[in-house]
């Protein structure tokens, strides 16, 4: 399985946010966006997730599934967590493992590697935002999908949650998966290519050599 | 569990929880029926002749209270991303958000009305007739509400806006349902032809709704 992308643009509120952007990445890989604030990385995510058009450039995918669309194959974990207050910890993940087709017995498995295993019959209210997002992540873990799309995954975590879901990459990258995941810090996996948004940001003054762009070369993690 | 079954399992239990709003609608509609007599005066013959009216506008208004919630607290907290990266079209996700929208407020509306038809002087012969109204011509208000839904699902004071569009929208449907409410209430018109306009309304709003709320959900992620 491989996603491509060549040349996209973007265009958000009338501003150009990014242009000529690039990049290759295939089973077993991981590609880090990184940039300012503003340089586009969630907005980058949004379109390989399919919510938003590239104003430019194309997107596809080889292998794969040929019914379904890179969403479908995807796990996108956004800012929000998607998380609703009055269902409890347990009632909200066996809500999208059932919506998204999984089995409901991954459920307990995939809350206690997150280690939220303890607090499954809580409402969701309680939780602190790392554990908001730790119950996110769980998602990713209940129902097995190959691409993930992480925006700023460890923002809310602490130490111990960063370290975890740096081995939940690598097993995921270990069986087969993909990751494109803007970040500001390091996203702590060996071989995980960088692409970066700065520079890419279409100035008044750019001419001809702005279409061209620059292309991530996206190495191999050895897990 | 089917991907759809979970949904409406999740929608029907997050509206009967705290501050689900389930409850509201048939509050307001009782309220709002309960203070027509006090409004109007012990005039029973008047309030039998506006009765139907009455119970079908509070019926209406009383289906749009929790409407605005129906997707902007999914595209607040992040689910309607997610939602929309699942397998399920999302004309059908719609659909059964919609479905377990009717069932947590327009149900208990129902089940509530032949007994505050009693404030308004209705028998309960006519009353079974008016309740089969609501029971047919709540869903098209719902299906039509979504797409109003759908279209204020970014604004902040969305469910003003909601009202302004999908009241005109609702014009149909009230006439004929309260004109078939009427018809059981007071005849002499036959019952049948205002209510099979109504039962067709119903069926229109199922097609229509969906599908444009989707349009017009589509747009809004944007």
């Amino acid at each position: 399985m491989r996603v491509n992308a060549v040349n996209l643009a973007c265009r958000r509120g009338g501003r150009d946010v990014f242009a000529g952007i690039g990049f290759h990445l295939a089973t077993g890989q991981a590609l880090a966006v990184t940039g300012r604030n503003g340089a586009g990385k969630s907005s980058l995510l949004r379109i390989v997730a399919g919510f938003i058009r590239p104003t430019g450039g194309q997107l596809w995918l080889e292998g794969g599934d040929p019914e379904l669309s890179i969403a479908e194959q995807a796990h996108y974990l956004g800012h929000q967590d998607a998380v609703k207050p009055s269902l409890s910890v347990a009632e909200n993940l066996r809500f999208w493992t059932a919506f998204f087709g999984a089995d409901a017995h991954k459920v307990q498995d995939a809350l206690e590697l997150v280690g939220l295993g303890a607090i499954a019959a809580l409402p969701a209210a309680y939780l602190s935002a790392g554990q908001r997002r730790r119950l996110s992540i769980a998602r990713l873990l209940a129902v097995k999908r190959p691409i993930w799309l992480l925006d700023e995954p460890a923002s809310t975590l602490d130490a111990a949650g960063r370290g975890r879901l740096t081995d939940f990459m690598q097993s995921h990258l270990a069986g087969g998966g993909l990751i494109l995941a803007a970040t500001h810090g390091a996203l702590g996996l060996n071989g995980a290519q960088e692409l970066s948004l700065d520079q890419k940001t279409p100035s008044p003054l750019a001419g001809e050599g702005l279409g061209g762009g620059s292309e991530a070369k996206v190495g191999a993690v050895t897990p | 569990m089917t991907p759809l079954t979970a949904l409406l399992v999740r929608d029907m239990r997050i509206a009967v929880r705290v501050g689900g709003g389930a409850l509201i609608g048939v509050l307001f509609f009782v309220v709002v029926v309960t203070l027509t007599p006090f409004a109007v005066g012990p005039d029973l013959a008047l309030l039998k002749r506006i009765g139907p009216a009455i119970l079908w506008l509070a019926a209406l208004l009383a289906s749009l209270l929790a409407l605005d919630r129906l997707f902007a607290s999914d595209h607040e907290d992040g689910s309607l991303d997610l939602i929309l990266t699942g397998r399920a079209p999302l004309e059908l996700v719609i659909a059964a958000k919609g479905l377990a929208h009717w069932l947590t407020t327009a149900v208990p509306l129902i089940v509530a009305a032949p007994l505050i038809g009693l404030l308004l002087d209705i028998e309960p012969p006519a009353q079974a007739g008016l309740a089969l109204t609501l029971l047919v011509g709540t869903p098209a208000l719902t299906f039509i509400g979504v797409i109003g839904a759908a279209i204020a699902v970014t604004l902040r004071r969305g469910g003003l806006l909601l009202a302004v569009i999908v009241l005109p929208l609702t014009v149909p449907v009230l006439i004929f349902g309260v004109a078939a409410a009427n018809a059981a209430v007071a005849g002499p018109v036959p019952f049948g032809t205002p209510f099979t306009v109504l039962c067709a309304l119903t069926l229109a709003s199922f097609v229509i709704g969906p599908f444009a709320a989707a349009a017009a959900l589509r747009l809004d992620i944007e």
